[in-house]
């Protein structure tokens, strides 16, 4: 039924692929992608409006090009691509009201399709091993991108409420992460040394960026409604992942992460905000049941493979932990091979 | 190419404050707008950009230079008239291969939001995306910027997706015959292979020659002290070829952070002592656990620190035909507290929530829950055996909901290993702790006082109590509940007063 698409956030890594592959798309006419600054690359057969979702101006490009489907990407959540928390909150939270509220002037809106995030689950250690769809936040993230998650999930039900003609699809994803795109994890996980919270080793789950592009290609033309987790299948911990990394961890008492988050914002290392914190320290699952039922949508990678895709890409790290895997593989080897020879050895003698 | 007049003419714009004002000015709207149908346009014709972010004016030298001058004509005018740098104006024109429409420039107002996609080089650090090297130093980024300029450049597609190989199968059995197993999870066979290429490029030390003398060295000790070399080698085998899987992530964890490799390789073989010769565990009624599916073991809970659930979880593991992995649901506290929570996630525990426990039934898991909780731990020795409250049944409506079998389980002698003869109450509630026990080693003897008694013990398993023959919505008959409740307490308690009566001495 999509026909004309507005997408917002169109000049960010996941926008800009996600309007291609929307305009790629049978039964799809005009694609309009939407953001404050030109997109970094051309996307072709993407109409591109330099326009801010802050500003009520968005209401008119919806109204002149007859949009039916809007495709909310303007979502952001790492901080340091919009220039800090300040920003960042303004573009999520008021940029989302402002586009719900040209959605609903709009005659010709009939479906809204938002990227939210499995950060409004926030993370605690009463948390469920795995979180379905109908389930809260045991603790509402109070600050960062979780709390802007759960004010634009209000903001879209309040539209919901205003609006049921409007078909709402929300789809709340886990952690992006592959071999392109860049989030706060990805930084995090490129450091040198990974300092991790001491006496944790919380579970993660990771969305291919490839997979996610899918899950909201799919979420964009099909009808499916209502909220959906969208996660790769398992979980990695975060030693496992540091690990998979190939990078050495440095554990650090959680007392300590505000402290640290501090010094590595200031070296640009990784920018961290408190709930993302007691993510590394207490992490999350996500249930996706209705992923597979409603959306029909079926991950290419889990989140292992997933993470290994993004770790395939991480430069080499500092000669000291590559070369002390390769020792212990090679005394591994060695000593099984040893031993393979002397039992051979011994059944001989 | 033109890197220096680029920066001239950003120091000139930064100069007259362009660049501060443009910032501060919203983007579209700012001047009072005539309703602008904004025209279906197509890409050639799309033209008129509202020039405002102030980066392209790093772009205006070069770009002028190049584009024909029929091109940069109307993008003067535009400039003319709006006072905007022409920057951007002149990428566009330089991006669109077609002739511009001159209709385009002359529009009055601003917000004629419509461009084709021209690249910005600075919004190649604003998405969200890697560039595939780490940081880059400024004539790096320099030099990318220039090149992200030209529009022929493009940046390839993603990647075809790609599936990574299988992984290797999950870890060998816990006692392997010979030395097989390791050797399977350990590729490469030849040391010098394995580590002399290495991913550093590090010079690595003959690792064979080296090892050889190890593996001397080690059979003489071992024959030493009278083990069979053979047996030491393996050994030590196995333990490398766990460090390199653990060093490399080569392992799995279930969604509720069972890691089965480390619980198989680490935390059983940490416990065996304990269970065997310490408190040298007699079990019985192993047979009651069912081989397959989904069951409930529920079980008494003494001890002071819960030594009980890691012995009933090891003891169905060792014991049972089919070494089946108990999954045991821990308290809040369990999981806050650092190292424990993360310990007991790792060997299979999960939080006490009926979502977590019905997700574990519905994968045919053996859940253990101890639903006298800190209360039974922490009561005082006095009371010993005597089963305190069984919470509000909330295992029993799972094991209901899930219509699995609940076996019940009687630990005897987990409550002499530390018998509490006192509490300090004032001290728990300062460390957030439910009890802080005073036994009549700890806390005189210090870290000394925190070894257990060695008591012995025996592990029943009584006969499964069958749920599934109630009807749909048993679970939420509060009667019930609380009658199979009794009766899997009264259960415990009686085969616990039978243990006593049979169990000759506390310690023998």
């Amino acid at each position: 039924m999509a026909k004309v698409v507005l997408v917002t956030g169109v000049s960010r890594y996941l926008g800009g692929l996600l309007a291609r592959r929307v305009a790629a798309e049978p039964g799809v006419e005009r694609v309009v992608g939407v953001d404050v600054i030109p997109p970094p690359h051309p996307v072709p057969g993407v109409e591109f409006v330099r326009a801010d979702i802050r500003n009520p101006m968005i209401s008119r490009v919806i109204e002149s090009s007859g949009v039916d489907t809007v495709v909310h990407m303007n979502v952001i959540a790492t901080p340091t691509f919009v220039g800090g928390r300040t920003p960042q909150k303004e573009i999520n939270v008021i940029g989302t009201m402002q586009l719900l509220a040209a959605c609903q002037k709009s005659s010709t809106v009939r479906r809204l399709v938002v990227k939210s995030s499995a950060a409004v689950y926030g993370s605690t250690p009463r948390d469920p091993a795995l979180f379905t769809e109908d389930m809260d936040a045991r603790r509402t993230p109070s600050s960062g991108f979780g709390k802007d998650s759960i004010e634009v999930e209000g903001y879209v039900r309040g539209f919901a409420r205003r609006r049921p003609d409007v078909d709402i699809l929300m789809l709340r994803l886990a952690n992006v992460i592959g071999p392109r795109i860049r989030t706060s994890i990805t930084d995090y996980f490129s450091m040198p040394a990974v300092p991790v919270p001491l006496g944790y080793d919380a579970r993660m789950q990771f969305l291919h960026e490839e997979d996610a592009i899918d899950a909201l290609v799919l979420g964009t033309t099909g009808d499916a409604t209502g909220v959906v987790n969208v996660a790769g299948d398992g979980v990695v911990t975060v030693l496992q992942a540091v690990a998979l990394a190939g990078r050495p961890a440095v554990p650090l008492p959680l007392g300590s992460a505000s402290f640290v988050g501090g010094v590595t914002r200031r070296l640009g290392l990784a920018d961290f905000s408190p709930d993302q914190m007691s993510f590394l320290a207490y992490g999350r699952g996500l249930d996706t049941t209705r992923m597979r039922d409603r959306l029909g949508f079926e991950p290419r990678y889990t989140t292992r493979e997933a993470f290994e895709a993004f770790a395939a890409t991480l430069g080499s790290q500092g000669p000291g932990l590559g070369s002390v895997v390769d020792a212990v593989s090679g005394v591994a080897g060695a000593a099984s091979q040893s031993v393979l020879t002397a039992l051979g050895a011994g059944s001989v003698r | 190419m033109a890197a220096r007049p680029g920066a001239l003419a950003a120091g000139a714009a930064r100069a007259g404050g362009e660049r501060a004002r443009r910032r501060s000015t919203p983007l579209i709207g700012a001047e009072p707008v005539a309703a602008a149908p904004v025209a279906v346009t197509t890409s050639a014709t799309s033209k008129a950009t509202p020039a405002k972010k102030a980066t392209p004016a790093k772009k205006a030298t070069p770009a002028k230079k190049t584009a024909p001058a029929k091109k940069t004509a109307p993008a003067r005018k535009a400039a003319a008239t709006k006072k905007a740098a022409p920057a951007r104006k002149a990428a566009a024109a330089k991006s669109a291969p077609a002739a511009p429409a001159p209709v385009a420039s002359v529009r009055k107002h601003r917000p004629a939001p419509r461009v084709t996609s021209a690249p910005s080089p600075r919004a190649t650090t604003q998405a969200g995306e890697r560039t595939g090297a780490g940081r880059l130093t400024p004539r790096e980024k320099a030099r990318r910027d220039a090149a992200a300029r030209r529009p022929q450049l493009r940046v390839a597609d993603p990647a075809a997706p790609r599936r990574r190989a299988a992984r290797p199968a999950p870890p060998a059995p816990a006692t392997p015959p010979a030395a097989a197993p390791p050797l399977a999870a350990v590729p490469p066979l030849d040391p010098t292979t394995a580590s002399a290429p290495g991913r550093s490029g590090l010079p690595v030390p003959d690792l064979a020659d080296v090892l050889d003398a190890l593996v001397v060295g080690l059979r003489v000790a071992a024959e030493a002290a009278g083990v069979a070399p053979e047996d030491v080698e393996r050994r030590v085998a196995q333990v490398l070829a766990y460090l390199r899987r653990r060093v490399e992530g080569d392992y799995d964890v279930d969604d509720f952070g069972y890691d089965e490799h480390f619980t198989e390789n680490v935390f059983y073989p940490m416990l065996r002592p304990l269970y065997r010769h310490w408190f040298r565990v007699e079990v019985r009624g192993i047979e009651n656990i069912p081989a397959e599916g989904g069951a409930l073991v529920v079980s008494n809970h003494s001890g002071t620190i819960a030594l009980d659930s890691l012995m009933v979880q090891l003891a169905i593991h060792d014991e049972h035909p089919q070494h089946r992995t108990m999954r045991a649901l821990g308290a809040d506290l369990v999981f806050q507290t650092p190292f424990v929570g993360t310990m007991a996630r790792r060997s299979g525990s999960t939080l006490a929530a009926s979502e977590d426990a019905a997700r574990l039934f519905g994968r045919g898991e053996l859940v253990g829950v101890f639903p006298e909780g800190f209360k039974g731990t922490g009561k005082p020795f006095s009371e010993r055996y005597k089963l305190q409250r069984f919470g509000r049944g909330g295992f029993v409506s799972a094991a209901l909901a899930a219509g699995v079998p609940i076996v019940p389980c009687s630990v005897v002698g987990a409550e002499e290993t530390y018998p509490i003869i006192g509490n300090m109450g004032s001290l728990a509630r300062l460390l957030g702790l439910p009890y802080a026990p005073v036994t009549p080693t700890f806390p005189w003897l210090g870290p000394l006082g925190m070894v257990p008694l060695p008591s012995k013990w025996i592990i029943e398993f009584g006969a499964p109590i069958d749920t599934s023959g109630h009807d749909e919505g048993a679970a939420e008959d509060p009667m019930l509940v609380f009658d199979l409740t009794d009766q899997v307490r009264e259960t415990i308690q009686q085969t616990l007063y039978t243990l006593l009566m049979q169990r000759r001495s506390v310690f023998f």
